[in-house]
C-alpha cells in the first residue's frame, strides 16, 4: 500500500509532465490542423539551454530559466515560419512530414553540436525531499505537479476570459471566418506556436532534474505525451491533462510491477489498446471533415 | 462496345510491346554486369545496402506515393524480414527461401493489424502508431535476448546454397529489386492503384465512388510492410550480420527521406532516392565523424524536400519532360453509353421513410419522407438552411440517419457506409467538386466505371470503354488524359457526372450542379440532365436555380427548416402557398 502511495505520487509527477507536452500539441492541433512532430524537442532544446545557462555561464537559476524561455519564444516563432508558414495551404500530409523532418533536425542537430554525453541539470530547491506519513515527497515532483497546475488554471483563464485567449480560439475553429472578423489569423498561429514552444520548455526544464538532459529525452516525453492526447480525446485539452496523467500512473505502475526494461512500451500499449477499442479517446474528437 | 474498346487497348499494346523487352533486357544487362565486373567488398556491400534498400523504399512509394499514408516504421518491417532470416537460418536450421518467406510474412501480419486498428482514423494516429510499433520492436530486439540475441544481434547469417558468392546474391537483389519494381511501376494503373489514388487525392469522394476507403488503406500498408519485410531478408542474407540498431527509428527516416527525395509518387523516384542517400554519405564521409550531423542534414533535407520539390527529382524531372511533349490524342469512341438506370425492377426507386438527422438539438432534417419513381427527374428544392443538402449526405452515408429508413432499389441501405451504398446502385455530385485532382479525366471517370455492382467493373478494357463513352457523353472526350485540376469549373463538373455515369447507378444524385455556372454553362447542364434522363436514368437533384428545376423536373419536394412542405409535380408545387411563403417570406396561413 506504501508503495503504491509512492508510486501514484511519482506517476502523477511524470504524468504532469506528459500533460504539458500533450497541451501544446493540442494548442497547435487546435489552431493549425496538424500535429506537430518535433514538440518533444522543444523541451530537449529548454533543457539543454538551462544546462547551458547555469552549469556553463554560472548564470543564477531564475536568471537562465528566463533566458530559456526567452530563447523558447525564438525557437517557436522560427519554427512556425520555417515549418509550418510555407506550408500552411498545403494539405495535413507534407505538413507532418515537415514537423517530422524538423524533429529530426533538431535533435541531431543537439547531438552534432553537444555530443551524446548526457548533462544533470539540478533542481530548484536545495532540499531533494520530505516524507509525508508513509511517502517520500520529492520537491521536484511536487514543483512539477504545482506549475503543471497553475499552467491549466492560466490557461483556462486566458482563453476564456481574455480577448486574445478569444482570437486564438475563433482562429482556431474557424480561420476564413476569423479572417473576415478582422482577426489577424497569421499573428494569432504565431502566438499559438511561441506558447507551444514556451510550454513545451517548461516541461523540458521541469523534468531535466528528474531525468537526465539528454538528446533522445525529446522524442520520449513526446510520443508519451501523443498517446496521452488520444487516450483523452484528440483536440480536447481536458483529455490531454487527464490522459497525460494516466499514462504516468500507469507507466510507473508498470515498471514497478511487470518490467523495468519495457518501461516505455506501456504507453504504447495502452495507446495501441485505445486505438483499437476506444479510438476516440475519453472525451471524444473533435474533428470531421464536411461534405 | 468490345469494338469500340480495341484501339484503345492496341494503343496500349505497343507502347509496351518494346517497352517491357526493353526493360527485361536492361535488367538483365544490370545482371550480367553485377556479377562478372569485379569489384573489392566495399563496392559489392554498398549495391547490396542500395538494392536491398530500394526495394523498402519501393513500399513507401505504395503507401505514401500512391495512397498518401505515412509509414514511419518501415526499418521494424524490414528488421523483421532480417531477423526473420537471420535466426531462422542460424538458430533452427530453415532454409534461407522459407526464412524470407516467414519474414515477409510477419511483416505482411504486422502491417495489417498496425493498419487494421489505425487506419479509420486520421493520419497523424498513423504516424504516431508507426513510431510505437518501431520504438517496441526496438525494445524487444534489444532486451529480449534468448530469441533475438540482443544487442549483440545475429551473427554468421548463410545465403542461398547457389548464391554464396556476393555477386551472384547482388544479380539476385537486382532481380528482386527490378520484378518487385515493374510490379510497382504496373500497380499506378490497376484498379487498386486507381483507388488508392482517388483515396490519396479526395477520400471521401473515394468513399462516395464506391471505393472501400479502409480496405484500400490497410492493403496499401500491408503491402509496404511486404516490400520493408522481403528488402530486409535480401539485406540480412547480404550483409550475414544483423543489429537492433539497423533497424532503428532513424533508418525509417532514411528511408523516407530516400522515398521523399527521389519522388514519392515512382519506383523510378524510390530507386533514384536510395542511390543518392547511399551515395553521398559514402562521398561525404567525414560527416559521419561527428554523431548525429548527417541525420540533422537528413531532417533538413525533408523540410526542404517538401517545401521546394514536393515531387521529389524524378517527379521534377518529369514535370520538365512534359512540358515538351505534346499532348496525347485521344482516340475517339464516340458516345455509346448506355444507362441501365438500375434495371428494369420495381416503379419505385428510392423510398425514404421518416428519415431524421439530428446534430445535438438541431433537427437539421425531421422525419422527411421521399418517394422517388423510376424514370425522369426529380427535384428536392428548399430555401438556405432548410436541410437539402443534409438530407443528400444521410442519402449517401456521410451522415449516419438518426432515425428513419432508406430502401433503395428494394435493398435496405439505411446503415450502410457510402461505398457499400454506392454498390448497391447509388451515384451522385458534390456542391463544391470533388475530383481526384492529381488524375486525368479518364482516370477520374474510369474509378466511377469500377463501381463496384457495375457490370463492367471488373473486365479492364470495358472500364475503359465505359468511361471514355461517359466522357463522349459529356462532350469531354478529347481531354480524357489531361489532368483534371487545370480543367474550368464547368468542365471539372462535367466530368464529375461522367464519373457518376460511369458507374451505371440506379440512381443519381446531383447536389447543386448549376451552383457557380455561368449562364450559358447553365443551359448546356440543362440540356446535359433532360439527356441522361432521356436514357434511362433516374436522377435527384437538389438546386436552387427555379427555372433550371422547373425545366427539368418532373417532380418536386420541398423542405423547409428540416420539414417536408410540400410534393408533387413540378407546376402545382411551385403555386403552392407554403413554398412561395418559404421562399419569399410572407408569413404562411397555415403553420408548415
Amino acid at each position: 500500500m506504501d508503495l503504491a502511495l509512492q508510486l501514484l505520487f511519482t506517476g502523477i509527477g511524470i504524468g504532469s509532465v506528459y500533460a504539458l507536452v500533450a497541451l501544446g500539441f493540442v494548442l497547435i492541433f487546435r489552431a493549425t490542423n496538424v500535429v506537430n512532430f518535433a514538440q518533444g524537442e522543444f523541451s530537449m532544446l529548454a533543457a539543454f539551454m538551462m544546462v547551458v545557462f547555469t552549469l556553463k555561464l554560472g548564470l543564477p537559476y531564475w536568471l537562465a530559466f528566463i533566458m530559456a524561455l526567452v530563447g523558447m519564444a525564438a525557437v517557436g516563432a522560427v519554427f512556425n515560419l520555417a515549418v509550418y508558414y510555407p506550408l500552411r495551404h498545403r494539405t495535413y500530409l507534407p505538413v507532418i512530414i515537415s514537423t517530422i523532418g524538423a524533429s529530426i533536425f533538431l535533435a541531431n542537430g543537439m547531438l552534432a553540436l553537444h555530443g551524446p554525453e548526457p548533462e544533470v541539470l539540478e533542481g530548484w530547491f536545495e532540499t531533494p525531499g520530505f516524507l509525508v506519513g508513509p511517502v517520500y515527497v520529492d520537491s521536484q515532483y511536487l514543483l512539477i505537479i504545482g506549475v503543471t497546475a497553475i499552467l491549466v488554471v492560466l490557461q483556462y483563464w486566458f482563453f476564456e476570459h481574455t480577448l486574445l485567449g478569444k482570437k486564438l480560439q475563433a482562429t482556431s475553429q474557424d480561420k476564413e471566418m476569423a479572417a473576415l472578423l478582422g482577426i489577424p489569423v497569421a499573428a494569432m498561429i504565431m502566438v499559438t506556436f511561441v506558447y507551444s514552444a514556451v510550454i513545451g520548455g517548461i516541461a523540458g526544464i521541469l523534468v531535466a532534474p528528474v531525468l537526465f538532459v539528454s538528446i533522445g529525452m525529446g522524442a520520449a516525453i513526446a510520443l508519451k505525451a501523443f498517446a496521452a492526447t488520444i487516450i483523452g480525446g484528440f483536440g480536447d485539452v481536458t483529455g490531454a491533462i487527464i490522459g497525460g496523467l494516466a499514462l504516468g500512473v500507469i507507466e510507473t505502475f508498470g515498471a514497478a510491477y511487470i518490467s523495468v526494461p519495457y518501461k516505455d512500451g506501456f504507453a504504447f500499449l495502452v495507446l495501441i489498446a485505445f486505438l483499437i477499442f476506444r479510438p476516440r479517446g475519453i472525451f471524444g474528437e473533435r474533428v470531421a471533415e464536411k461534405a | 462496345m468490345s469494338t469500340t474498346a480495341s484501339p484503345a487497348t492496341e494503343v496500349a499494346r505497343t507502347r509496351l510491346n518494346w517497352g517491357v523487352p526493353a526493360y527485361i533486357l536492361f535488367v538483365a544487362a544490370a545482371i550480367v554486369f553485377a556479377v562478372l565486373i569485379p569489384k573489392t567488398g566495399y563496392i559489392l556491400n554498398i549495391s547490396l545496402q542500395a538494392t536491398t534498400y530500394a526495394i523498402a523504399v519501393l513500399g513507401l512509394t505504395i503507401v505514401l506515393g500512391l495512397c498518401g499514408q505515412i509509414n514511419l516504421a518501415q526499418a521494424a518491417f524490414f528488421g523483421l524480414g532480417a531477423y526473420a532470416v537471420g535466426l531462422g537460418q542460424t538458430e533452427h536450421g530453415l532454409n534461407f527461401w522459407i526464412c524470407l518467406m516467414i519474414g515477409t510474412s510477419l511483416a505482411a501480419l504486422f502491417g495489417a493489424l498496425l493498419g487494421a486498428s489505425t487506419l479509420r482514423l486520421g493520419g497523424h494516429y498513423l504516424a504516431m502508431v508507426t513510431i510505437s510499433f518501431q520504438q517496441i520492436l526496438t525494445l524487444i530486439l534489444i532486451n529480449w535476448i534468448p530469441v533475438t540475441k540482443g544487442p549483440d544481434g545475429v551473427r554468421a547469417i548463410p545465403r542461398p546454397a547457389l548464391l554464396v558468392d556476393g555477386s551472384y546474391y547482388l544479380g539476385l537483389c537486382i532481380a528482386v529489386l527490378a520484378g518487385l519494381g515493374y510490379l510497382v511501376w504496373r500497380l499506378r494503373d490497376t484498379r487498386l492503384g486507381r483507388a488508392m489514388r482517388a483515396v490519396r487525392d479526395n477520400e471521401l469522394a473515394a468513399g462516395v465512388a464506391g471505393i472501400d476507403i479502409y480496405r484500400t488503406k490497410v492493403t496499401a500498408f500491408a503491402l509496404s510492410a511486404i516490400l520493408g519485410g522481403i528488402g530486409g531478408g535480401l539485406f540480412a542474407g547480404g550483409f550475414a550480420y544483423v543489429s537492433p540498431d539497423q533497424f532503428s527509428f532513424a533508418e525509417s527516416v532514411v528511408f523516407l527521406t530516400m522515398a521523399l527525395l527521389g519522388g514519392v509518387a515512382s519506383p523510378i523516384g524510390a530507386v533514384i532516392g536510395t542511390g543518392l542517400l547511399i551515395l553521398i554519405p559514402e562521398w561525404l564521409r567525414f560527416l559521419k565523424s561527428i554523431p548525429g550531423l548527417y541525420l540533422a542534414i537528413y531532417g533538413a533535407a525533408v523540410i526542404l524536400i517538401v517545401l521546394f520539390m514536393p515531387d521529389g527529382i524524378w517527379g521534377y524531372l518529369r514535370g520538365q519532360l512534359d512540358r515538351f511533349k505534346r499532348a496525347r490524342h485521344s482516340v475517339k469512341t464516340g458516345d455509346a453509353l448506355q444507362l441501365s438506370g438500375g434495371g428494369a425492377g420495381a416503379e419505385t426507386v428510392l423510398e425514404v421513410r421518416k428519415l431524421s438527422k439530428h446534430f445535438g438539438g438541431l433537427k437539421a432534417v425531421d422525419e422527411v419522407d421521399l418517394l422517388i419513381k423510376r424514370g425522369g427527374v426529380h427535384a428536392l428544392i428548399g430555401p438556405n438552411g432548410s436541410g437539402k443538402t443534409t438530407t443528400l449526405n444521410v442519402l449517401s452515408g456521410l451522415y449516419k440517419a438518426t432515425s428513419g429508413s432508406v430502401i433503395l432499389n428494394g435493398q435496405d441501405i439505411t446503415s450502410l457506409p457510402p461505398h457499400a451504398r454506392t454498390k448497391a446502385g447509388l451515384g451522385r455530385t458534390f456542391q463544391n467538386i470533388r475530383l481526384w485532382r492529381s488524375m486525368t479525366a479518364l482516370e477520374n471517370v474510369m474509378v466511377g466505371a469500377e463501381r463496384p455492382g457495375n457490370t463492367a467493373a471488373d473486365d479492364p478494357a470495358a472500364v475503359i470503354a465505359r468511361a471514355r463513352a461517359a466522357l463522349a457523353f459529356v462532350d469531354l472526350e478529347h481531354r480524357a488524359d489531361e489532368v483534371v485540376a487545370g480543367f474550368s469549373y464547368g468542365h471539372q463538373r462535367a466530368v464529375e457526372i461522367a464519373r457518376a455515369l460511369a458507374g451505371d447507378p440506379a440512381l443519381l444524385l446531383l447536389d447543386e450542379p448549376g451552383a457557380g455556372l455561368n449562364s450559358s454553362e447553365k443551359v448546356e447542364l440543362r440540356n446535359l440532365l433532360k439527356r441522361i434522363s432521356a436514357r434511362g436514368l433516374t436522377i435527384l437533384i437538389i438546386d436552387h436555380d427555379m427555372t433550371l428545376v422547373s425545366e427539368v423536373a418532373q417532380h418536386i419536394t420541398v423542405l423547409n427548416f428540416g420539414r417536408h412542405i410540400a410534393d408533387g409535380v413540378s407546376a402545382d408545387v411551385l403555386q403552392h402557398p407554403d413554398v412561395i411563403a418559404a421562399y419569399l417570406g410572407t408569413a404562411p396561413d397555415v403553420a408548415a
